[in-house]
């Protein structure tokens, strides 16, 4: 059995490796959805839309799904904390990605223009609010969220869900939502063909662009105008965990400190850049297969970005500074990180193979006589 | 302190919740066997009925399936949600099966069902099944792990509590795997499943042969649907009794409530066929008792004896006092951890640790504790009777009219007269709503009978609620009630629109209610 420290900084990654997975797998769909009342000007042409992830959109949302249960097994404090304390934000999330199965399932069994038109916009709703959510969500982690435990290690939000939504938590929720609008529109330029293409090319340039100048901005702002978190106490990282048995203070630029500390991890936002510009640049060459890659590494950098800047902070608590959970004193038992760690080694490469293969099975451009023969089997 | 209302609202919005979803669960589990089944006599034979009836009856399954798909999404946020503590509690064990759940099954079946309904025309015959087959066991495999982790809440193996960590941790993975609870739930629930999908099959298709429409695809789709249904119910009786056997304490306290047991008797006991149970005087008022039958099935033998409610509170009285000493120590502890004496009694009383947390209930100190207060809780570690009795006794009725229906159906099938026996077609229609009702009394016995705990004998339901405010709760639960109800208000719509409409849905040109499709 690997040893704890390890372990704890292995299950860092591996939680960052399933949120990128899911921003780029289910985020590419998510992103079609929030394009595809825009894109897709008719039934048809919408038919094309929904079809390009007709196939996949099911599987690529086991990225959340597992995301959210490996969460539990390797991070429980944070599982319970973060979601238990954003309550109304994660049942919004929720409500709003009741609209994808039904909408891809339900949308096209009747004919119906009204029918139709109401889960368009309801894939719309699943598609655009999670991402924005869970940016806010992000925004609000930097500026630490009021929350404290007790002896017990029983947690209160002190919070409102309104609070939430201050301006940066917002500037955070675009630089989100704008990453996986521009993912999914590159993956719609792979897709589709004919006019269809050509919009979903002009919003690769408009998200691409907004993605580039709000991470920006939400950089600078996160180095000028919010106090960080760091650890002021001895860390052993081979403690049992105990979130209440340390110490914390708040600094500027503290959130910053890691680049300078790892000159290595400045990579994460060049990575940020040099991929959307590149994804955006490759799409209008008509390269839109790599363009894909490099938006997915886009993604890689933005995430990444967020994640370093945290570490070793999780989830800091702005009203009771040393009830901020870390990635030392939030996480699951040796035992059970070891198992979880056997787990994703052993399935995870399986699951990226069989969801090659179903790609490539369905590869090739979703076109209008496709939907046309297929009008009884098609979404 | 906790306020009552805010965990019976959290508990309130559980049940809903989950029964809901349970709703989509069986149907899904079963139906994709019987298209395994279907889409293998149609590789065998090359008949191209058999794919027909894989892709009407998976058309559908694939309604069913988006609702399952979405009522999932709301049970593995819930815990985190409202079940903050619980999560925290117990995460490091109960969080690992639902995370393989996801790299082992989910994915696979979620990443299949995408093949099976859009790969027709772009995968061999043979890749196609095996597309069908994975989607069928990454299914199962799903089940096999979410009722690992519900064995675990009713039977706690492998776990050890740690007062520096202030939560359950795993100390035997294997344990937890093995645990005889999960696997008996586990085969119990998934042939429940099986059936559900038969009796799916099984009506539809007599509403057809009624009609005298369609009846070549649902003569077909009659006989798998006789013969798996059949062999399933078994299976559901067999194994269900196996779960009713189950040693561990947590069975023994509901096995008591859903016999109405409350005295001790002399092995083997007797079984209530039917009784008036008195909570208060801890009585039947009125009973009919088969001799012998109850310690026969309880305990396969005939001197061993199954322990009835004033025995079981008795002892459970024994560990709250004794539980009472474990809270203090580690009250004293989580202040000072080095504190010996403390660890020492915290040592030898932490096997009674969830009994005495029983307590937090009614008081915060447990210096407060009175002899009434002790007596409540003595109270509280037996579900209420009446429920238990009444709803396993529904079950199981439902169990057996259901053995009738498909001992009969098979038989005519293999007979080959069931298209001329109306009569029997009419019983299968009407019997469609009957196995979803018997799963949900099925979770009913299970969940409700585990009270008052969430993890048996461990964390008491009370302590594992998220503190959030009671009008948080009416808004959530409100929310949820109405996106449910208009969600299954549409999905009824669609599937009744198209099993009436019937295989001409397909649009192939072979079928009835060809133009009427979308």
């Amino acid at each position: 059995m690997l040893d704890y420290p390890t372990l704890k900084i292995i299950w860092w990654l591996l939680v960052g490796v399933l949120l990128v997975g899911f921003a780029i797998m289910d985020g590419h769909d998510m992103g079609v959805g929030t394009l595809l009342p825009f894109v897709g000007r008719n039934d048809v042409e919408r038919r094309v839309v929904i079809n390009t992830v007709g196939p996949h959109w099911d599987g690529n949302q086991v990225w959340f799904i597992t995301g959210g249960g490996a969460i539990f097994a390797a991070w429980p404090l944070v599982y319970a904390t973060a979601f238990s304390g954003f309550y109304w934000a994660m049942l919004i999330v929720l409500w709003a990605l009741f609209f994808r199965p039904v909408g891809f399932d339900y949308r096209s069994k009747i004919a119906n223009p009204a029918w139709r038109s109401t889960w368009d916009w309801g894939l719309f709703v699943g598609g655009a609010v999670p991402p924005l959510i869970f940016g806010v969500a992000f925004g609000n982690l930097f500026q630490g969220v009021p929350f404290q435990f007790d002896d017990h290690l029983v947690s209160t939000y002190t919070g409102s869900f309104w609070g939430l939504l201050n301006p940066f938590a917002l500037l955070c929720g675009v630089v989100s939502t704008a990453m996986i609008t521009f993912h999914g529109a590159i993956y719609l330029t792979h897709r589709t063909e004919g006019e269809t293409q050509r919009r979903t090319l002009r919003a690769t340039l408009i998200f691409g662009s907004l993605l580039l100048v709000t991470f920006s901005l939400a950089g600078f702002w996160l180095w000028q105008g919010i106090a960080g978190y760091a650890i002021s106490s001895l860390i052993d990282p081979a403690a049992l965990p105990n979130p209440l048995g340390k110490t914390v203070l708040r600094q500027n630029g503290a959130w910053l400190a890691n680049y300078g500390k790892y000159p290595a991890t400045i990579a994460l936002p060049v990575i940020a850049y040099l991929g959307t510009l590149a994804a955006m640049l490759l799409a209008t060459k008509g390269r839109t297969l790599a363009a894909f890659v490099a938006s997915s590494l886009a993604i890689v950098g933005v995430i990444g970005t967020a994640g370093v800047s945290l570490f070793p902070f999780v989830m800091p608590s702005s009203t009771d500074l040393r009830s901020s959970l870390t990635v030392w004193d939030s996480v699951s038992s040796q035992l059970t990180l070891n198992i979880m760690l056997w787990a994703t080694l052993i399935f995870m490469p399986l699951i990226i193979i069989y969801t090659g293969w179903a790609y490539k099975v369905m590869a090739g451009k979703v076109t209008a006589a496709y939907i046309r023969e297929n009008e009884h089997g098609a979404y | 302190m906790i306020s009552e209302q805010l965990v019976d609202l959290s508990r309130l919005q559980f049940a809903v919740t989950a029964l809901y979803h349970f709703l989509f669960v069986p149907l899904t589990i079963g139906m994709t066997w019987i298209l395994v089944i279907m889409e293998s006599v149609y590789l065998l034979t090359g008949k191209t009925i058999y794919k027909d009836m894989t892709r009407f009856w998976g058309k559908l399954f694939g309604i069913n399936f988006a609702l399952g798909v979405t009522t999932g999404i709301t049970m593995e946020f819930q815990f985190g949600t409202n079940w903050a503590y619980y999560s925290h509690y117990v995460g490091d064990i109960f969080g690992a099966p639902l995370a393989i759940e996801g790299l082992m099954a989910f994915f696979l079946e979620s990443t299949f069902i995408g093949l099976f309904f859009f790969g027709w025309d772009r995968l061999s015959r043979k890749q196609h099944l095996l597309v069908t087959l994975l989607m069928a066991i990454g299914t199962n495999l799903s089940a096999l792990w979410i009722l690992i982790a519900n064995g675990w809440m009713q039977n706690p193996v492998g776990a050890e509590f740690s007062y520096v960590t202030m939560r359950m941790e795993m100390v035997d993975f294997w344990a937890v795997v093995f645990n005889p609870d999960a696997q008996a739930k586990f085969v119990h629930t998934v042939s429940a499943g099986y059936v559900t999908g038969a009796m799916f099959v099984l009506a539809i298709s007599s509403w057809y042969l009624l009609r005298g429409r369609d009846v070549e695809f649902a003569k077909k789709s009659f006989s798998i649907a006789s013969a798996f249904g059949f062999a399933s119910i078994c299976s559901v009786i067999v194994l269900g009794d196996e779960s009713g056997y189950t040693v561990g304490e947590a069975q023994q306290t509901k096995l008591a409530a859903m016999e109405a047991m409350w005295e001790t008797e002399p092995a083997p006991a007797g079984f209530n066929l039917i009784a008036i149970p008195n909570e208060k005087a801890m009585k039947n008022d009125f009973a009919i008792e088969i001799p012998w039958v109850m310690g026969l099935l309880g305990t396969r033998s005939l001197d061993k004896q199954i322990p009835g409610i004033k025995e079981i509170k008795e002892k459970n009285r024994e560990r709250i006092v004794n539980g009472m000493l474990a809270v203090v120590a580690l009250d004293a502890l989580r202040r000072n951890p080095d504190d010996a004496a403390m660890k020492t009694q915290l040592a030898a009383h932490q096997a009674d640790l969830g009994f005495g947390l029983l307590l937090r209930k009614y008081v915060t100190d447990l210096a407060q504790v009175s002899p009434e207060i002790i007596q409540k809780a003595v109270d509280d570690t037996v579900p209420r009777v009446a429920p238990m009795f009444w709803s396993f006794r529904l079950m199981v009725g439902f169990g057996f009219l259901m053995l009738a229906l498909f001992g009969t159906a098979l038989w005519s099938s293999v007979k080959g007269n069931f298209v001329e026996q109306p009569w029997l077609q009419r019983w299968a229609l009407w019997m469609l709503p009957i196995p979803w009702l018997s799963c949900e009394l099925g979770w009913f016995v299970a969940e409700y009978g585990r009270q008052p705990w969430t993890i048996y004998g461990v964390l008491p339901t009370h302590l594992s609620v998220s503190t959030l405010s009671v009008s948080s709760l009416y808004g959530s639960l409100a929310g949820f009630v109405g996106f449910y109800t208009v969600l299954l208000i549409v999905e009824m719509y669609l599937m009744q629109k198209f099993a009436k409409q019937g295989p001409g849905s397909l649009g192939t040109g072979r079928y009835a209610n060809e133009t009427a499709h979308a």
